[in-house]
C-alpha cells in the first residue's frame, strides 16, 4: 500500500491542474511545493491564456486573481533610434469569455493551488523534493524530501518541478542539457499610478496591454516585453544564454538600455522598480523536449520544456495547465486500470499529441530557432525600421523614391542578401503554418 | 513669461527620468529568506583554470565575483534560483547546484 495515489511535485500551473484533475476523479493526491506558498518561486514574461481552464474550473474568470485583461496586443521592432509598432486592439477581449490576462504569478498560482485543495488534494508547502524512490524493479514509486522522515510513496509521481526539473533529469528523460536551448528572463516590476498607466497605454478599467519587442537587447539574441498590471508595469528582456555571456553585458544593463530607448522611455517615466526578478525559460520547443513518460512518472509544464516561444506567440502557462491536466487524467486512468508502467501511462503522450500542446509545437518547430537567429535578431529590426523611416519621411523638393527602390537600398544597407531574405521568408511562411 | 524662459522650457531634456538605482538597491527589492546552508557551492580550483568566466556576466543576481588570485568568490544568499550559472558554466564540477531548503530562498510577490 502506498502513502498516496499520486504525488505532484511543484504547485505551479502544471502541478495544480494535475492535482485538480486527479482529485476530482477521486484519487488521493499530495501536491508538494518547495516555496513557502504556491507561486513564490515563479515569475514570467507574461500573459496567461486561461481558456483551457474551462474544462477544470468553468467559472474561473469570475474568481481568478487577474490584474488586467489584454485588449491591445503589440509587436514592436526596435532599431537604435526607430520603432515600428504593430498594434491590434479588441475591447471584446476585455469581456467574457475573455482571451489573455496579466496576473502576478504568486497570486494566480496560489489561487490555482487552492482550487486543487478545494477538489480534495493535500497541499504541502516549504518542502523540497530531493530525489525519486524506486521499487525492486527500478520503477519510480515515490519521492524523498528534505523533511525529517519525509519519504513518500505513490503509484504515480507527476513532475511539475519547473524549468530546471531535477526529477526529469534524475529519471534520465533529458538528453544532455544544452544552454543554447534556454533563455534568461529578467524583469522589473515598475510602480506607476493606475490612471497614469491607463492614459499612457490608452486603456480603461481593467483593460491591459501586451507589447512584445524584437531588437533593443543590446546585441544579445532575445527580445523584450512590457505588460500592464493594474498599478505596475512589468518590463523585461529574455536573453539567449551563450550569447549573453559572450557579449559581456550584464542583464540589468540590457534592461537599462531598453528603458532608455526613445519609444520606451516615455511609457515608464517616473516609474520606480519595486521588484526585480529572474527565471530561465525553456525556449527551443520540440527540439529540446524530454521523454515525458517513464515507469511511474509523468512530466508536465516547464519541466517538460512545454513553453512556446514562437515570436508572435509567446505562451507557457496555458501549456503548463493543459499538460498538467492531461497528466493528472492519465495517472488516474492508469491507476484505475492497474498499470502505472510507462505503457500504462501512454495515454498522456497520446493526449498531448492530439491537442494543441504538441500540435502547436510541431507546427511551429522551426520558429523558435528562426526568431533567435542572428539575422532576425540583428539585421531585420534595422531593415524594417529603415524602410519605415524612408517611406514616411517627406524629402521635398525631392520626389518620393518609390517602394521598390527603398526595399532594395535598405536591404543592402542592412547587409541581407536577397537569397537569405527569401529563405527566411519561406521558413517563416512554412513555419507559421 | 519672457521669450527667453519659453525657449528654455522648450529645451528641457526629456530623456530617462526614472531614478537610477545601485545593484544592491535592485536586489533589495526582492525578498530572500536565507538559510544557513549554501544551496549552491563553487569549487574555486576549477574556476582558476577557467578563462571565459561566463557566470560572472550572466548571473542576474551578480553573485560571482572574480578575485585577484584568479578564483571566484561566490555568495548564495541573494540567489534567484534561476539555474543560469550551471547552464553557462564550462568547467565540469565547478558548480554544485541544488534548491534551498523548503520554505527558504527567493520569495516573489509581484512577478
Amino acid at each position: 500500500m502506498t502513502d498516496t495515489d499520486i504525488i505532484v511535485v511543484g504547485a505551479g500551473p502544471a502541478g495544480s491542474c494535475a492535482a485538480i484533475a486527479a482529485a476530482k476523479a477521486g484519487k488521493r493526491v499530495v501536491l508538494i511545493e518547495r516555496g513557502p506558498f504556491p507561486g513564490s518561486k515563479n515569475m514570467y514574461g507574461g500573459v496567461i491564456y486561461p481558456r483551457i481552464l474551462d474544462e477544470l474550473i468553468p467559472d474561473w474568470f469570475e474568481h481568478a486573481p487577474i490584474q488586467r485583461w489584454i485588449v491591445r496586443r503589440s509587436t514592436m521592432l526596435l532599431s537604435d533610434t526607430g520603432a515600428l509598432n504593430i498594434d491590434y486592439r479588441s475591447n471584446a477581449w476585455g469581456q467574457a469569455p475573455y482571451n489573455g490576462a496579466t496576473a502576478y504569478r504568486p497570486d494566480f498560482d496560489n489561487w490555482l493551488a487552492q482550487q486543487a485543495v478545494a477538489a480534495g488534494a493535500e497541499l504541502i508547502c516549504s518542502t523540497t523534493v530531493t530525489g525519486l524512490l524506486r521499487d525492486a524493479q527500478g520503477r519510480i514509486n515515490g519521492i524523498t524530501t528534505d523533511r525529517p522522515d519525509g519519504d513518500l510513496t505513490a503509484s504515480v509521481v507527476i513532475a511539475c518541478d519547473g524549468v530546471n526539473s531535477f526529477i526529469a533529469k534524475d529519471a534520465g528523460l533529458y538528453k544532455a542539457v544544452d544552454a543554447s536551448n534556454y533563455t534568461l528572463g529578467v524583469k522589473e516590476t515598475l510602480s506607476l499610478p493606475k490612471n497614469v498607466i491607463d492614459e499612457r497605454f490608452g486603456v480603461r478599467d481593467n483593460q491591459g496591454v501586451d507589447i512584445e519587442i524584437l531588437g533593443g537587447t543590446s546585441g544579445v539574441n532575445g527580445g523584450g516585453f512590457i505588460y500592464t498590471n493594474l498599478d505596475t508595469i512589468a518590463l523585461g528582456v529574455v536573453l539567449k544564454l551563450p550569447k549573453l555571456s559572450a557579449q559581456k553585458k550584464r542583464p540589468e544593463e540590457i534592461i537599462a538600455e531598453l528603458k532608455r530607448h526613445p519609444a520606451i522611455a516615455p511609457l515608464i517615466e517616473g516609474a520606480e522598480v519595486i521588484e526585480y526578478s529572474a527565471h530561465l525559460i525553456p525556449e527551443a520547443g520540440l527540439d529540446m523536449m524530454p521523454k515525458m513518460v517513464a515507469d511511474g512518472l509523468l512530466v508536465a509544464g516547464d519541466a517538460a520544456a512545454l513553453c512556446l516561444a514562437a515570436g508572435i506567440w509567446l505562451e507557457g502557462v496555458n501549456f503548463a495547465m493543459a499538460s498538467g491536466m492531461y497528466a493528472g487524467q492519465s495517472a488516474v486512468q492508469a491507476i484505475t486500470a492497474g498499470n502505472t508502467t510507462a505503457s500504462g501511462l501512454q495515454s498522456y503522450t497520446k493526449k498531448l499529441n492530439e491537442t494543441f500542446v504538441l500540435k502547436d509545437h510541431k507546427k511551429l518547430r522551426k520558429i523558435p530557432h528562426l526568431v533567435l537567429s542572428d539575422r532576425v535578431q540583428h539585421k531585420y529590426p534595422g531593415f524594417v525600421t529603415g524602410i519605415m523611416e524612408r517611406m514616411f519621411r517627406v524629402e521635398n523638393p525631392h520626389p518620393k523614391p518609390g517602394v521598390r527602390r527603398i526595399l532594395r537600398e535598405e536591404r543592402k544597407k542592412a547587409g541581407i542578401s536577397l537569397m537569405d531574405l527569401v529563405r527566411d521568408a519561406l521558413t517563416g511562411l512554412k513555419g507559421f503554418g | 513669461m519672457s521669450l527667453e524662459s519659453l525657449r528654455a522650457a522648450n529645451n528641457i531634456e526629456r530623456d530617462a527620468t526614472w531614478a537610477e538605482m545601485s545593484f544592491q538597491e535592485r536586489i533589495d527589492t526582492a525578498e530572500f529568506r536565507i538559510h544557513e546552508r549554501a544551496h549552491i557551492t563553487v569549487n574555486g580550483d576549477s574556476c582558476r583554470g577557467c578563462t571565459t568566466r561566463e557566470c560572472v556576466v550572466a548571473c542576474p543576481a551578480n553573485l560571482f565575483v572574480p578575485t585577484s588570485d584568479g578564483g571566484i568568490l561566490f555568495n548564495y544568499e541573494n540567489c534567484f534560483e534561476c539555474g543560469t550559472c550551471y547552464m553557462v558554466c564550462n568547467e565540469a564540477g565547478a558548480i554544485t547546484w541544488t534548491y534551498p531548503e523548503g520554505g527558504y530562498g527567493i520569495v516573489f510577490h509581484r512577478t
